[in-house]
């Protein structure tokens, strides 16, 4: 069937190509607010809904790699993983129940577990390519050590579309911890920093970090995982007030969705810094991953929020916006260094020399 | 056959030899640069030896500003550039260019910065990779992919290669442990990829330039990301009757929910090769044997060395044996670390291959390559990292009679293409630089191979960096593919093809 279903898509792309109409690819539409917003060249667009295209095509527990089609929900498949003990290790926000792999993969985004699991990008085995041409291309697999030509699947991932459309991808998955625990302290923004940076170095379990502010303090939780003989040495390290199990669960869960009262704001900025970096002092902030990601909840003008953001190593995304003419002019990624663009630009051109693949959503129009 | 047409690059069309050396002589000291017949010999091949070629020049650049002018001059002259580290490769992918300059990194070997508290390490390229985790050992840190040539590869060549080792199953490979390169374009320009911050903006091209075999840019810098030294660690010897069920229990230990620090799997062959020359204490009556390590604190591995035992036993192991020291663990490592140097001991020659399969085709593979021995009249050892599904068999074969080399070609050939068949990959670590470029024809269609080609031409539009390599021409698969036709007995036999 899936055959079938992917013909009819190529054929999509192909008739969208000889007209020269772009093409909005479309999951479940749950993170179209992410992004730059699609630019039509005047042309009508064509929308290439990718959620016919569904179903895990593979999954065997002891492989630790699970393949489905672009257009299977991310819950079901979190869902099957966790029947046989395993999980997304990045743990993907979903920011939807029509959330997608498709749009999953493409949009890049990795949640709490991103500190010590890695990012999305780490976890992609395999993807295959609905390109401009209307051809399927497969790139990578479903082995865990591949390195037979470019890793052009890595490549594919958070690239929002600007190649083409994912079809298909394998992840690579995770036993589920033994046992997680959650510990919290009162603390203010520059103690959590220092003391979540101070861990680094040492093998001490921690799966998770985050700060918020309250009053005139703030709260840090960290999130354990790992044998349970880990965790009581853990434990007894870093001390703190242990989180009731469901309390913890819920709490990492709306962190990753961005369902906490912090995350209902006009605007959201996310900062990613350079590791050691001081309070960025930009407004109300939450702070995950050991401090490596900082979002402000703050209207702020985008010059201000980037000079922070290169002072401290970084760069900054204007996550979310209640209105689009809040806008940055640049858009909301961080400008890439010249050198960089360049590359960039060349890659889109030989990979989709008409334009046609969501336009302005990452790559700015030439 | 007139449909096969493709852009030919002329290189160095417009520059001689002395052209280039004059060229090269304006930009760099002379002791930077080697020309003479003897001094550029030594740089003919990599750790591949079936394929050399000798380069027009050797250079050296010690600085930056260097390696910049000499890109900007050969991007001027059209020549191509293939850039070296160690030269400890197995696949050619560092074998100089015949009418190109070597660009060796070798004196870019300063580890420049430690960062304890991030557990970051700011390094040149020409770095060993043994160097940077005994640079970091006083931190209670190192850097965990430890391919076994770690003594002497670099950095720069892991970069390149995507490089593994032992320890990537729990740990991941070089492209999860790399955050940040600094890379000179073939315009002599000098990018950044990657960042010490949790991600850059933009598309993701460190991931795509890590493991892109020297034919993106050159690297002059790179931050590696550390990991703290477990407080311990201890490795299960779990002898086995039958190779199948050794490669079941590999299944069987990663369906249990446990991420070995290393699990490695050893042949009877393998193992006997290797007893006699390093006295690990390996069962060298068993079909095979594996090595399962477990590292964390000592609670930890207590806890899960007990699990590991208890699979094995349910796996059918008819002996264990736990490493009851640091030394007995090192002993045991020893012997699947050496067994390169063994597989020279008892055979003239030997052939490394490098496939990687699903971990439950392992025991499928294995019966196969053992009926392969038998139709080449050939011995293979097999030796590698199961919980990767990464093979390494070592084909044993005399290149002084007539045909062996052809015979362990070919050999290697079948091996890996049965690789693809089973679902997997025709390199899992070693590249495919110049030795499986006719594979690739097997693995990607013509399509995916035009697009590797167009991710070439993003970052260098004119194919100077390390041409020739790893993407197969149309002309190379339809070749290939007619020699497949003959069935083993090729066209025009007597005809240079590599």
């Amino acid at each position: 069937m899936s055959t079938e279903i992917l013909a009819d898509l190529s054929e999509q792309v192909r008739s969208a190509a000889a007209d020269n109409r772009p093409i909005l690819i479309r999951g479940g539409n749950t993170k179209a607010f992410y992004g730059n917003p699609f630019v039509p060249n005047g042309v009508a667009s064509v929308m290439l809904d990718m959620r016919c295209l569904k179903g895990i095509v593979n999954y065997q527990p002891s492989e630790l790699v699970v393949t489905a089609l672009a257009g299977t929900p991310l819950q079901e498949v979190i869902d099957t993983l966790d029947a046989s003990g395993q999980m997304l290790a990045f743990e993907p926000p979903g920011f939807g129940s029509g959330a997608t792999v498709g749009g999953c993969v493409s949009a890049g985004l990795s949640g709490p577990g991103r500190l010590v699991a890695g990012p999305l990008k780490d976890f992609v085995l395999g993807a295959h390519l609905l390109d401009a041409q209307g051809r399927i291309l497969k790139f990578g697999g479903e082995v865990m050590k591949n390195v037979a030509g470019y890793d052009v699947s890595r490549l594919l991932a958070g690239a929002m579309g600007s190649f083409g459309a994912l079809t298909q991808a394998s992840l690579k998955v995770a036993p589920k911890p033994f046992e997680t625990s959650t510990l919290e302290w009162e603390l203010d923004e520059a103690e959590s920093l220092e003391r979540c940076h101070s861990w680094r170095a040492y093998p001490l379990s921690v799966s998770a970090t985050a700060w918020e502010s309250q009053g005139s303090t703030g709260r840090l939780r960290v999130r354990l995982a790992g044998a349970a003989a880990a965790l009581r040495s853990a434990r007894q390290k870093l001390g703190g007030v242990a989180l009731d199990q469901e309390q913890a669960q819920s709490y990492w869960g709306a962190l990753r969705e961005q369902q906490l009262p912090f995350f209902n704001t006009e605007m959201l900025w996310r900062v990613a810094v350079a590791p050691g970096t001081a309070p960025l002092g930009l407004g109300p902030t939450l702070i995950e991953w050991g401090g490596g990601q900082r979002w402000i909840a703050a209207s702020l003008d985008a010059a201000v929020v980037r000079e922070a953001a290169v002072r401290a190593g970084g760069h900054a995304t204007q996550f979310r916006a209640r209105s689009s003419s809040a806008q940055p002019q640049a858009g909301v990624f961080h400008p890439v260094a010249p050198g960089l663009a360049a590359i960039t630009q060349r890659l889109k051109n030989e990979f989709d020399p008409q334009g046609l693949f969501n336009p302005g959503r990452l790559i700015p129009k030439a | 056959m007139n449909a096969i047409t493709e852009p030919v690059l002329s290189y160095a069309a417009t520059a001689s030899r002395e052209q280039v050396l004059l060229a090269l002589r304006a930009v760099l000291p002379p002791h930077c640069i080697l020309s003479r017949e003897e001094e550029t010999r030594p740089y003919e091949c990599d750790g591949l030896s079936l394929y050399r070629s000798v380069p027009m020049a050797v250079v050296l650049p010690e600085s930056e500003a260097q390696v910049q002018a000499v890109l900007k001059t050969c991007k001027k002259l059209r020549v191509p550039v293939v850039a070296r580290g160690a030269g400890t490769g197995l696949s050619g992918g560092a074998m100089p260019h015949a009418q190109g300059v070597l660009l060796g990194l070798a004196k870019f070997n300063r580890i420049k910065h430690v960062d304890r508290e991030a557990a970051i390490a700011v390094v040149e390229p020409g770095v060993r990779n043994l160097a940077v985790s005994e640079a970091v050992a006083p931190f209670g840190l190192y850097y965990a992919p430890d391919p076994s040539s770690q003594i002497a590869c670099t950095i720069g060549g892991n970069v390149a290669e995507n490089s593994g080792g032992v320890h990537c199953l729990k740990y991941g490979l070089t492209v999860h442990n790399v955050l940040k390169v600094r890379v000179i374009t073939i315009d002599g320009e000098v990018i950044e990829l990657g960042s010490l911050a949790p991600d850059a903006p933009g598309l993701d091209l460190l991931s795509v330039f890590v493991g892109s075999e020297g034919m993106l840019g050159v690297v002059t810098e790179v931050t590696l990301r550390l990991t703290p030294k477990p407080a311990l660690a201890r490795v299960i010897m779990a002898s086995f009757d039958d190779v199948e069920k050794a490669s079941d229990a590999v299944g069987k230990v990663i369906g249990a929910g446990i991420i070995p620090a290393g699990l490695e799997m050893m042949d009877k062959q393998a193992t006997q090769m290797v007893e006699p020359f390093v006295r690990a204490g390996y069962d060298t009556e068993a079909e095979a044997i594996l090595l399962c390590e477990s590292d964390g604190t000592i609670e930890e591995v207590a806890e899960e060395i007990e699990r590991m035992e208890k699979v094995f036993q349910q796996a059918g192991a008819v002996r264990l044996q736990v490493s009851q020291s640091e030394n007995e663990r090192l002993l045991f490592w020893a012997g699947r670390k050496n067994a390169f140097p063994a597989a020279g001991r008892v055979s003239p020659d030997y052939y490394c291959m490098d496939g990687t399969i699903p971990r439950r085709r392992l025991g499928h593979v294995l019966k196969a390559i053992q009926q392969m021995e038998i139709k080449y009249s050939m011995r293979c050892a097999n030796v590698f990292h199961a919980g990767d599904g990464n093979l390494h068999p070592l084909i044993l074969f005399d290149s002084n009679l007539a045909d062996e080399v052809r015979r362990a070609e070919d050999f290697g050939a079948e091996i890996l293409e049965l690789c693809v068949e089973v679902g997997g990959t025709i390199t899992g670590e070693h590249g495919v630089g110049i030795e499986k470029i006719n594979q690739m024809c097997v693995q990607f269609t013509r399509d995916e191979l035009d697009s590797f080609m167009a991710v070439k031409r993003g970052f260098d539009p004119e194919c100077l960096l390390n041409p020739e390599k790893v993407i197969p021409t149309l002309v190379r698969c339809a070749e290939y593919g007619k020699m497949h036709v003959h069935g083993g007995a090729l066209p025009f036999s007597d005809l240079p093809r590599f």
